[in-house]
């Protein structure tokens, strides 16, 4: 096993774990922190996929700015513990856990079936200068620029919902 | 970065795992802001089969599309956590079973 198969083991282990936390936790704070824990551990499988550019953007952007809107929101409306649920909710837990393990079999048939087939495409390159190349190539640019008018609208949609008299 | 083909399948089944998380924990949690951290999660494993696709066919698109789905989830969440405060102010409680206005 290579270093890197066994840091992607490390880092997939942490991923999982964190994300059953963030399920399994009443606390919704206690959640956005494990939620980080999962986003950093999912930005270090990333880049061991070959992966930089989008492994950083997955910190600054994920980790950096999604996270802290969460924690500013939690800090603002002070929120409380999930309170226990009532009698008769294991039939919806046990239904939920069940479909789950459902859709994880399904895919692990899928992949036992078919991705041994071929193998990875060898000498894989997904730095910043490539990403780039294609993001501003034709082929992506006006999707791009739809993106920023898309960033302004929800600027603007957050404001006017978040305020208090319209 | 260099190993080979043997880790494509374990990154689509870590894929397919934190997906099956966040679904499992958008129907048990029943605070609204944990089950749409429960959304990011499946945002994530989206992403994360993007990137393990991309590798492994060696094209860069996947890269692109993780770029967008990355983009999009920044405004789905300055909205979504917009819509949260807004519905906290109006009913003081953030129990999804509690937001029902829009059921006859």
């Amino acid at each position: 096993m290579t270093l890197d198969a066994i840091l992607f083991y490390v880092f997939a282990a942490a991923a999982v774990g964190s994300a059953l936390v963030v399920v399994g936790q009443r606390h919704p704070t206690y959640s956005a922190f494990a939620l980080i824990v999962t986003l950093c551990s999912l930005s270090a499988v990333f880049g061991l996929l070959g992966s930089p550019f989008i492994a950083v953007l997955q910190v600054v952007v994920y980790a950096g700015a999604i996270m802290v809107l969460f924690l500013f929101v939690l800090m603002l409306l002070s929120v409380k513990r999930e309170e226990p649920p009532a009698r008769g909710a294991w039939g919806v837990k046990a239904t939920a856990i069940g479909l789950g393990a459902v859709l994880v079999a399904q895919v692990g048939s899928v992949l036992a079936a078919s991705a041994r087939v071929t193998p990875a495409a060898p000498g894989f390159n997904a730095s910043t200068g490539h990403v780039a190349r294609l993001l501003f190539s034709p082929a992506y640019l006006y999707v791009f620029e739809a993106t920023s008018i898309l960033i302004l609208a929800a600027l603007v949609g957050a404001v006017a919902l978040a305020k208090r008299e319209m | 970065m260099s190993a080979g083909a043997d880790l494509t399948t374990p990154a689509l089944l870590l894929s397919a795992g934190l997906f099956a998380i966040g679904v499992v924990g958008v129907f048990l949690r029943r605070n609204v802001i944990t089950v749409f951290m429960c959304v990011e999660l499946m945002l994530n494993a989206v992403n994360l089969a993007f990137i393990a696709f991309s590798r492994w066919r060696g094209t860069l698109d996947g890269q692109v599309l993780v770029f967008f789905v990355l983009t999009v989830a920044a405004a789905e969440a300055a909205v979504g956590l917009a819509i949260i405060i807004a519905a906290q102010r109006n009913r003081d409680t953030l129990d999804v079973d509690s937001f029902n206005l829009l059921k006859w």
